[in-house]
């Protein structure tokens, strides 16, 4: 990261295969990675869901992509956040997830996300 | 103020398109620049030529077709336009397939990035 380099934050807000959203975002959010801005993720509502571990899409006839998450931190993309209530809400705790992150209150979120140069909701 | 705008949802099904036009149009009237507009998710289907509303309904293709003529940048998304079928032979003029790298140039070069849709 340069110190040109500007804030970027992609927010989750979707489940994972109800519709095309969080899959089309995590393929621009791995084309972003490559331009070495300051980028972080924040999963908010259902779009708690994209992190959790052991998803089997073979029935639905989706193509899965969780998997994809795991590659983030080859793209220095490790601003990984997560909405505490959100979570909660669904009964998910930090350890269902298949990478490492940040809870956060809504509050803590609604911070970082001020601080931002760019905003992309998916 | 420089401004970059992305849509994400397709026309008509959604108020999105219509909302990023008139935001664009009240921007440039307010003598702000539109450094570029990009479509992305099902916001692709905005480019489609073969877009044949009612008479009496507006174009929105033809509406983005006019504001690319201006000089406005109109950017596809082409991996999200091969999926939806929108290729060179149905983009309406006045727009251009391109990467996603393109709208990492936008928001970089403008001030704000404005998302409608999603």
């Amino acid at each position: 990261m340069s110190e040109e380099s500007k804030k970027i934050m992609f927010v989750m807000q979707k489940a994972p295969h109800g519709t095309i959203y969080p899959y089309e975002g995590l393929e621009f959010i791995l084309i972003a990675g490559a331009y070495e801005q300051d980028i972080s993720l924040a999963f908010v509502g259902d779009g708690v869901y994209n992190l959790k571990k052991d998803q089997d899409t073979s029935e639905l006839g989706i193509k899965g992509f969780v998997k994809t998450y795991r590659t983030l931190d080859d793209y220095d993309i490790n601003k990984i956040y997560v909405d505490k209530k959100s979570m909660e809400d669904r009964g998910l705790t930090a350890g269902d997830f298949v990478v490492d992150v940040e809870v956060k209150t809504s509050a803590e979120i609604n911070e970082i996300m001020n601080q931002q140069h760019a905003i992309f909701p998916f | 103020m420089k401004f970059a705008v992305l849509i994400q949802d397709g026309p008509y099904n959604h108020e999105a398109g219509d909302s990023a036009y008139n935001f664009i149009t009240a921007a440039m009237a307010k003598g702000h620049e539109i450094v570029g507009v990009f479509f992305y998710n099902d916001g692709v289907l905005n480019a489609n030529k073969l877009m044949d509303p009612p008479t009496d309904d507006r174009n929105i293709v033809k509406r983005w077709s006019e504001l690319g003529a201006k000089g406005v940048d109109i950017v596809v998304c082409i991996a999200a336009a091969k999926r939806r079928g929108i290729v060179e032979a149905n983009l309406m003029p006045n727009m251009r397939i391109s990467g996603l790298g393109q709208l990492v140039d936008m928001t970089l070069n403008a001030d704000r990035m404005i998302t409608f849709g999603a």
